[in-house]
């Protein structure tokens, strides 16, 4: 298994790190919006529902 | 730059490849045929279905599509780095490790599958997750390499998604969304023929059997004719069970008929560098033909629905 061949640079993979965690949290965030649009929309006008049991 | 192990400008490091790299590994442009169509697929479904669903429900075929690119370019590294269409994917360039294509596919294609069976229904999930094993493990792992009929059966992954998206929105599968899937699965092998015909030298060089290499020329020009007119007569389907008007019947028989006179011409072509030319134009225009007959069928639904097509 061959390992990518990146640049000797500190700075420039910190850089591509950085950049690369900011994407992943990007799409976790994407996520969560997700599924509370689908929780919403699945539950539909139930979700303003309270019961007292 | 050539990238040498005594290289002191670059090192081996997981992790370090740029974020276009893993989206590289989706496929994007196959994955934009797939979102395409499975947008025409969801919207054709009879019934219709929440706009926030909708979109949820394609970006889980696009996701899982691309997760299923990412695992197809994971266990073909080797092939890859041969053929000169290929070799500057992630892996054979290497920006990405094996390691990390793998990943990121199992992901891709988990999550995909899980949230479209959440956010639909069950049968759409299922056939995602059929469609994802049948590229990754059928097509990639067995057939790509073992017959020249390879892209055949292996086309019926790409001829999944207007199904999914059909499923998304009904739950069931229904003549109409198979018609779907049969336009797509007829219109594969004279596509990837005419890209194998004057891309022969590079498939050889890798050692995957395509049909021009093992039966030779004359053989996948025949082939080529004989799926074009299959394919032609198959967009005639939806008009004669009452799924498109006649809108959508003009636009096929036009389309159709540029698209078998291009298979002839290269049915004719003899000289090398002719046959390559017209190879390349049946190739070129068979993208755009599959392209307006979905658009046509969506155009002549929508009309329909308008009253303004009978």
């Amino acid at each position: 298994m061959s390992a990518p061949l990146v640049p000797h640079n500190d700075e420039e993979l910190r850089r591509r790190r950085r950049r690369n965690n900011i994407a992943l949290g990007l799409v976790l965030g994407a996520l969560v919006i997700l599924f509370y649009l689908l929780t919403v929309v699945k539950m539909g006008p139930a979700i303003f529902t309270t019961r007292d049991l | 730059m050539a990238f040498v192990d005594d290289s002191k400008d670059y090192i081996a490091t997981a992790g370090g490849a740029r974020v276009e790299d893993y989206v590289a590994l989706l496929k994007p442009r196959v994955m934009s045929l797939v979102v395409f169509t499975a947008i025409i697929g969801l919207l054709l479904a009879p019934g219709g279905v929440n706009p926030v669903i909708g979109v949820i429900a394609i970006l889980c075929i696009a996701i899982g599509a691309g997760g299923s690119g990412a695992l197809n370019m994971w266990y073909d590294a080797d092939i890859d780095r041969i053929m000169s269409r290929t070799a500057n994917r992630p892996i054979p360039s290497g920006r990405v490790t094996p390691g990390e294509a793998l990943a990121v596919g199992l992901i891709c294609s988990g999550f995909s599958v899980a949230i479209l069976g959440l956010a639909t229904n069950w049968v759409a999930a299922a056939l995602l997750a059929f469609t994802i094993f049948f590229y990754a493990v059928i097509y990639t792992m067995w057939l790509k390499r073992s017959t020249p009929q390879n892209i055949v059966i292996g086309g019926a992954a790409g001829a999944f998604p207007p199904m999914i998206g059909w499923a998304a929105v009904t739950g069931d599968i229904t003549l109409p969304s198979v018609i779907l899937f049969l336009i797509i699965f007829l219109w594969t092998p004279p596509h990837f023929w005419a890209l194998a015909l004057y891309k022969q030298g590079d498939y050889q060089a890798a050692g995957i059997p395509m049909l021009p290499n093992v039966a030779g020329e004359a053989a996948t020009k025949n082939q080529i004719l004989l799926y074009s007119v299959i394919l032609v007569l198959s967009t005639f389907v939806p008009l004669f069970i009452h799924m498109s008007g006649w809108l959508y019947g003009v636009i096929a028989v036009l389309t159709g008929a540029s698209f078998l006179y291009l298979a002839a011409r290269l049915h004719r072509a003899s000289a090398h560098l002719q046959m390559k030319q017209a190879a390349r134009s049946l190739f070129t225009y068979s993208l755009s033909y599959l392209f307006v007959i979905f658009l046509a069928l969506m155009t002549d639904h929508v009309g329909q629905l308008l009253g303004w097509v009978r």
